[in-house]
């Protein structure tokens, strides 16, 4: 499975609970209100035992988490650079 | 000098001060907006609400986000005259049918991305209803665009019929019975109680007051009420979803004041254990809407070196009841303190009777911060306002039991209703029931709130299903999550073959708990 589609099918399991069809790669999970601050941490989590990275807490920003796409650009970069 | 009578006039007075139309009164997401920006664009939009129909008194639903729109909306339907209602951007199509029906608004001011929520609605709206949305419109002639219609618009003059007596806001709060109520506030409550939490908290013009909360949220709305009235600077956000962001716009902007909820104190704590966070220009933190637990006090120390912690206690019927005066806290430990300037509080019990010190009663607040009712509730409205002691006058019956020591200072005993509170906002179990009902294979439902250490109290679901339906607990969450704003959506599903009743007949929740107590 590509990265992108680890995440798809994660959020579509927590936080779309199955609808992750309609969300395009470049959805704000903010606009589509299916993601709280608490739901961030859990994604942080998942992020860091899926991909073996450590998201320190300055990077929980919008530009590395917000979207699919944002997260699958932000997960390549940590994964590059390691 | 003109006394400030009318919650707009906030705005006025501070833009017309020597040298503040330039002052900076918001900054959204790190975007500066001038009090002259407001003003202008909020009497832009305030004439082309009244030449699109609007009169004195009629109802405008602000459906947004925390954003520049929403603020100038705001300012807007009061300088035309209306009675603005701010409705939470997670509510869902049904609720905010119910809402825009149930205060019979005859504008919504909303936001394009939250088009899948009100397109559905907008045909069971039984009044004609102006649809004006912010950003990328959906594809529907009937509605306008936010910034055409400000940009076309010449900016017109503040309404002219408005007194003090007259209704500013509707804010909707969750209620026992399953529907959200609204509480109405005329434009003298409003002012008076911005007016005395500016007095208690000691804030000036020169604030930087940093809003994560909702707007939607008495706790947020004021936030922005209070920034305005003393020609100071509001910091807004749309959320705390990245904490990384809220810290850097909190050291780009030199915010001085801080108000949170213990959920968001909770995430900054364990942010502070992973890399320690140091906020030295931030003099006030306030803490409502559940207790602040002492270890987290210890903690804000060390995160806010030169602040003054308030924690205070209110409900959206009278905005605040009380704080408890900084200095005071290691002496009153557990208190939420005395009422706050301008009003009184006393305790009864039940049967009316003045209750000693030390005693629980039933806690009752006297002042011009208390609504005038429910709109439209006039039987709720009589089992939350009783009569006063002078003729006709009536005072907020909270409902909720406390303890008052000798020197006024309030304790929290305990709710008379089942209300959850989880992340600092107000759950009512019987709205979660009612989703939980409309799901197709759902046989019974109940719902409580059980201890949680970063909400409050988590929402947990015991649901007994029918045999042939086949539910499981991540589809009765994809069903819950469509009705429901994410808050009210259960963290836990408990799937049962019945739930236990009492001898009525009425399920026993207290008997649920003590069943399934987590091993």
């Amino acid at each position: 499975m590509s990265i992108e589609a680890k995440i798809r099918a994660y959020i579509a399991e927590n936080f779309l609970f199955g609808e992750a069809d309609q969300l395009a790669v470049t959805d704000s999970f903010l606009d589509k209100g299916i993601i709280d601050s608490t739901g961030i941490l859990e994604i942080v989590m998942f992020l860091e035992e899926q991909f073996g990275v450590k998201v320190a807490d300055s990077e929980m920003l919008p530009e590395n988490l917000d979207s699919i796409g944002n997260i699958v650009k932000f997960i390549e970069k940590k994964s590059g650079s390691k | 000098m003109k006394p400030q009578r009318l919650l707009h006039e906030a705005l006025q007075f501070s833009a017309a001060r020597a040298g503040n139309a330039g002052k900076v009164a918001v900054v959204v997401e790190g975007k500066p907006y001038t009090y002259g920006d407001l003003l202008d664009q909020a009497l832009r939009l305030s004439a082309a609400l009244r030449s699109r129909g609007l009169t004195r008194g009629d109802r405008v639903a602000i459906y947004m986000d925390n954003t520049w729109p929403c603020i100038v909306s705001l300012y807007a339907t009061l300088l035309a005259g209306g009675v603005f209602s701010i409705v939470n951007p997670q509510t869902k199509a049904d609720k905010l049918e119910f809402i825009l029906n149930d205060s019979s608004a005859r504008i919504l001011l909303t936001d394009g991305h939250l088009a899948k929520e009100f397109l559905p609605a907008l045909p069971l709206v039984r009044q004609p209803l102006t649809v004006i949305a912010s950003g990328q419109l959906p594809a529907s002639p009937q509605i306008e665009a936010f910034d055409e219609v400000v940009r076309n618009t010449s900016p017109g003059e503040a309404s002219r019929e408005i007194i003090p007596l007259d209704l500013a806001a509707l804010i909707y709060t969750s209620g026992s019975t399953g529907n959200p109520k609204g509480v109405m506030q005329t434009h003298q409550s409003m002012v008076f109680a911005a007016g005395s939490l500016i007095e208690y908290l000691r804030l000036s013009e020169e604030d930087r007051i940093l809003c994560v909360l909702p707007l939607a949220f008495d706790y947020g709305l004021y936030q922005l009420l209070m920034a305005i009235q003393l020609g100071a600077t509001l910091v807004l956000e749309r959320s705390f979803t990245y904490p990384a962001q809220i810290f850097a716009r909190m050291q780009e902007q030199r915010v001085t004041v801080f108000p949170g909820v213990p959920t968001i104190y909770a995430m900054l704590i364990s942010s502070h254990g992973r890399a320690p966070l140091s906020f030295p220009g931030v003099t006030r933190v306030t803490n409502t809407a559940a207790a602040l637990p002492d270890e987290f006090v210890v903690k804000l120390r060390e995160i806010f070196p030169n602040t003054l912690i308030f924690k205070m206690y209110g409900l959206t019927e009278c905005k605040r009841v009380s704080y408890l005066e900084p200095e005071l806290a290691d002496q009153k430990p557990g208190s939420v303190g005395r009422a706050i300037p301008g009003t009184e509080i006393y305790l009864l019990s039940p049967d009316g009777k003045p209750v000693p010190p030390g005693e629980t009663g039933i806690l009752h607040v006297r002042g011009p911060h208390v609504m005038v009712g429910y709109w439209n509730r006039p039987d709720l409205s009589e089992h939350m306002l009783k009569p006063g002691k002078l003729p006709g006058e009536r005072v907020l019956c909270t409902q909720d039991f406390f303890r008052m020591d000798a020197e006024g200072f309030l304790y929290f005993q305990g709710r008379s209703d089942d209300i959850i509170k989880t992340r600092g906002e107000k759950v009512s179990p019987v709205e979660v029931e009612n989703a939980l009902h409309s799901i197709a294979g759902v046989r019974e439902a109940a719902v409580v709130g059980i201890a949680d250490p970063l909400l409050g109290e988590a929402i947990r679901a015991y649901v007994v299903v029918e045999p042939e339906a086949n539910l499981n607990d991540k589809q009765l969450r994809v069903a819950c999550a469509a009705r429901l704003e994410n808050f009210m959506v259960p963290k836990e599903f408990v799937l049962c073959k019945e739930l236990p009743k009492t001898a009525t007949g009425k399920v026993s929740k207290k008997l649920l708990l003590q069943q399934s107590a987590p091993a």
